[in-house]
């Protein structure tokens, strides 16, 4: 559980080069696996220009990437009754015909990491959950406000650890208002706060996912030093949190 | 005016501070995703191998829907 901490003495801590950070100007090489098994190399063969079964290892591979596609489909679907059937098989055959695409295009960066369909899976399911949060925020305007403020502002007569996160987050918002640039406020509180997905907010500001994580993680960033600097920390741990199955 | 529940301003804090290490950038994360399952659901040490990417999981709300679909897609084989 999440920890507030007073730290006697405490001074900015220099924080240390993050993996993100160094990401930034180099390529992070984590240690690879063992290369892939026969079923993988197989499709890898059967996919590649000229293999002479390549239209139906194709047509075999959409048909994989099709029901990826439906089955991340249907498990957001009670999240978006709005979305019928007929769009949802839309959607599930348009996020298979790009993921299809994608992993063609991908072939030779595919390294037996894993197998070979666990590799394309990933990219059906990011098409599909793409479309799905796409087609949900359509036409509405992304909250940037933080709905959450009033609710945050209060807490003064909680009791224990209750009052004193409540007295954690009032100092967060401060420093959100003081440290934070108006961008980084904009993107941390539609993300982190109302729930926008990263990517929809990507596509309205014309910028990429990736970035938009960049500015998200400088936020925090800023905001944990102003925490030290005022001899507070707030621990995550984890294992075990909500956000981890 | 409304009071919430004290998880609730913990999960808020959590999630205004993030995990506070170091973890992967959102390309990279899907770079290595489905390794990550695999050594996941076989029950060895996916974190050791891939260090970075369970606090990017925890910081990045859609990174975070891509691995658990990805898992119980592939679990559900």
């Amino acid at each position: 559980m999440p920890v507030l901490t007073e730290i006697p003495g405490a001074t900015v801590e220099p924080a240390a080069e993050s993996l993100f950070e160094s990401a930034m100007s180099q390529r992070v090489d984590l240690p690879q696996a063992p290369g892939p098994d026969a079923e993988s190399r197989a499709w890898v063969v059967a996919l590649r220009d000229g293999a002479p079964d390549r239209e139906d290892a194709t047509r075999r591979l959409h048909d994989l990437l099709l029901r990826a596609a439906r089955f991340e489909i249907n498990r957001r679907r009670a999240s978006h009754p709005h979305l019928r059937g007929g769009d949802l098989d839309d959607l599930a055959n348009q996020a298979a015909n790009d993921a299809l695409l994608a992993i063609l295009r991908k072939l030779s960066t595919y390294r037996g990491d894993s197998r070979f369909t666990t590799w394309a899976y990933k990219f059906a399911l990011l098409e599909a959950a793409v479309r799905v949060r796409r087609r949900a925020w359509q036409g509405k305007e992304l909250p940037i406000e933080p709905a959450h403020w009033s609710v945050m502002a209060d807490g003064g007569d909680s009791p224990g650890q209750a009052a004193e996160d409540a007295e954690l987050l009032e100092f967060i918002k401060d420093a959100m208002r003081t440290e934070l640039s108006a961008h980084q406020r904009e993107v941390l509180v539609a993300v982190a706060l109302n729930d926008v997905p990263i990517d929809v907010l990507a596509d309205r500001l014309d910028t990429t996912r990736g970035a938009l994580y960049k500015t998200i993680h400088d936020a925090r960033k800023k905001l944990r030093s102003h925490l030290a600097a005022a001899s507070l920390r707030f621990e995550t741990e984890l294992e075990g949190s909500g956000d981890r199955p | 005016m409304s009071e919430i529940p004290g998880h609730d301003y913990n999960h808020l804090a959590k999630r205004l501070l993030g995990p506070g290490e170091p973890e992967l950038t959102c390309e990279e994360c899907f770079e290595h995703l489905d390794r990550y399952v695999e050594l996941e659901l076989s029950g060895q040490d996916a974190d050791a191998a891939i260090p970075g990417m369970a606090p990017h999981l925890m910081g990045c709300p859609a990174c975070g829907e891509d691995h658990r679909s990805l898992r119980d897609l592939v679990s559900s084989e």
